[in-house]
């Protein structure tokens, strides 16, 4: 089994489908968090639904709207199963402690190039270290 | 991450369930992030417009506001970024009650828990800067890029519920700009031509920002040749924390902790790139979708007008007479002056709308959009520009006085 350290992690352990793009993260700019779908017409996951995913993606994006909106996302069941990020910003980290959310990052390879699209993957941050599991 | 006798008190529920849930909150945001303590704040910040926070978040502070006051209320002084409407313009801009219902329920929380509801993202021009040193827990990214950037002041960003935990507490995590190490420049810019106009200045922003891409990363320019207004510094400020979620910049000469550029800066740290005239005329036609088309609306928002920017906006619509919505949002700080010194006046005469207290994006956007059928945005704000794509907008960037031109005619000027 393939695995993938991370410098850090929050959340409880959950395994999914992963959506996989070398892009960035912001729930206010990206996201119609009302349909569930990226809504950027730039975003390299435009048009797609992000609901139950784990999205891998590279970097925390934007302003400081992810840290309610995370938790808002959660609390309709319209939202995303983890986030898994090369980078973060302490946005991602706020929204994450608040919500209650899975969170993964800080890797030593490229993890939006590491994990292909649509694979089976667990994320696990109580593991130590943090890692990513590529199942199958 | 080493916590005091009073911290381990906190953790405890020593003192209410608010601050036991806050402490935490801030330990496990610290530990993430690397925080080896605590340091203790002056003021916090909160962003938490509706549409962000939900009916889940409101609900959530409601929590907290049924606390008994002593277990309730923020310790240190604490204030709010723009709400999701103005109260008074509301049914103009076909905001529906709801909305409306939930901002009611968010302010009833926020006074309760001791916050001032300022509803502002230029507090650092209409309340009280900081000063150099000062250690913030500051929501709004322009409101941490202006103050760690142009007054010395140190702060993160922090989002609603970290703010609100900050004012609780009256501390936050020792970590990124908190901490001499982090306030280092890590990419070089140098500016061949010093941007006029205020949209130009967010273009550059968005331009190093671009480049910058990442919270971590804390560009300095070298270049420019005057020194740049408060405005100027704003919009430019806002734009770069937007488009690279940047929250601390130098400007060698101008800023304070750069009096020369090895002061923040190694000898060895490269140029990365020159930006110059073509580079912002070249970001401004990329977002434009073609000269002439017609314009839906026009926007002057995020930040929030200052009483100069109101000023140049009234004398450019004095005599003439919008055919499209041109709305200005200012902060409520602002809005008294410009009511008493005539220029709110001057801007309806015109057939403009004077907003105070919101900010366009913090205001159901989307909703907007969709009920009063706009979707070609004319603005002078870079930020804007970025963030409004994903709401549904087509937002073309211009100056303030093609903008002003497009609110007239119904079409930006070739």
């Amino acid at each position: 089994m393939t695995s993938f350290v991370a410098a850090a992690g929050m959340g409880a352990p959950v395994r999914g489908r992963a959506l996989v793009a070398s892009d960035g993260f912001s729930a206010r700019y990206d996201l119609d968090r009302l349909r569930g779908v990226f809504s950027r017409p730039d975003h390299a996951l435009a048009g797609q639904s992000y609901v139950g995913r784990i999205l891998v993606l590279d970097g925390a994006k934007g302003g400081v709207a992810t840290a309610w909106m995370l938790h808002e996302m959660a609390a309709r069941g319209i939202a995303p199963a983890a986030l898994v990020l090369n980078r973060v910003n302490p946005i991602m980290v706020q929204g994450a402690a608040l919500a209650g959310f899975t969170l993964l990052s800080g890797f030593d390879v490229d993890i939006t190039r590491a994990v292909p699209d649509g694979a089976e993957v667990e994320v696990d941050p109580l593991a130590d270290p943090p890692v990513l599991r590529l199942l199958g | 991450m080493h916590l005091t006798e009073e911290e381990r008190a906190l953790a405890a529920g020593a003192a209410g369930p608010a601050r036991q849930w806050a402490i935490g909150h801030q330990i496990a945001v610290g530990r993430y992030l690397g925080a080896a303590d605590f340091v203790l704040v002056s003021q916090a910040h909160i962003m938490a417009d509706t549409e962000s926070l939900g009916e889940a978040g409101v609900a959530w502070l409601e929590r907290w506001a049924a606390l008994p006051e002593t277990d309730r209320q923020v310790r240190i002084p604490t204030i709010t970024d723009p709400r999701g409407t103005d109260f008074a313009a509301a049914a103009r801009l076909r905001q529906q009650d709801w909305m409306l219902a939930l901002e009611r329920r968010a302010i009833a929380a926020f006074q309760a828990l001791g916050i001032l509801m300022t509803d502002t993202c230029i507090n650092y021009q209409t309340i009280m800067p900081a000063v150099r040193g000062e250690h913030m827990a500051y929501g709004d990214t322009g409101v941490v890029i202006y103050t760690n950037s142009v007054l010395g002041a140190r702060s993160n960003f922090e989002g609603g519920p970290s703010a609100l935990a900050a004012g609780l507490t009256g501390r936050t995590p020792r970590y990124g700009y908190h901490l001499d190490a982090h306030r280092r420049a890590s990419l070089h810019i140098a500016v061949r031509d010093t941007p006029r106009a205020l949209h130009e200045w967010g273009a550059l922003g968005a331009l190093v920002g671009r480049l910058a891409g990442d919270y971590w990363q804390v560009p300095v320019l070298s270049g420019i040749d005057r020194v740049p207004g408060s405005d100027e510094l704003k919009h430019f400020g806002a734009a770069l924390a937007s488009y690279g979620s940047v929250a601390l910049f130098h400007m060698v000469g101008i800023t304070p902790e750069a009096e020369r550029l090895s002061d923040v800066a190694d000898p060895s740290l490269p140029l990365r790139a020159t930006l110059g005239a073509e580079d912002l005329a070249t970001f401004r036609r990329g977002t434009d979708r073609g000269a002439g088309e017609a314009v839906d609306v026009v926007v002057f928002s995020a930040p929030q007008l200052s009483l100069l920017e109101l000023r140049d906006l009234a004398g450019l619509l004095d005599g003439r007479r919008t055919t499209v919505p041109l709305l200005a949002v200012t902060s409520p700080q602002v809005k008294p002056d410009a009511d008493r010194m005539g220029l709110t006046a001057r801007i309806e005469a015109a057939g403009g709308m004077l907003l105070a207290g919101m900010c366009f994006y913090q205001s159901y956007a989307r909703e907007m959009a969709e009920a009063n059928g706009w979707q070609r945005l004319a603005t002078n704000s870079a930020k804007l520009v970025n963030i409004l794509g994903g709401y549904g907008y087509h937002p073309v960037l211009a100056s303030m006085e093609a903008c002003v031109a497009a609110a007239c005619d119904g079409r930006l000027p070739s």
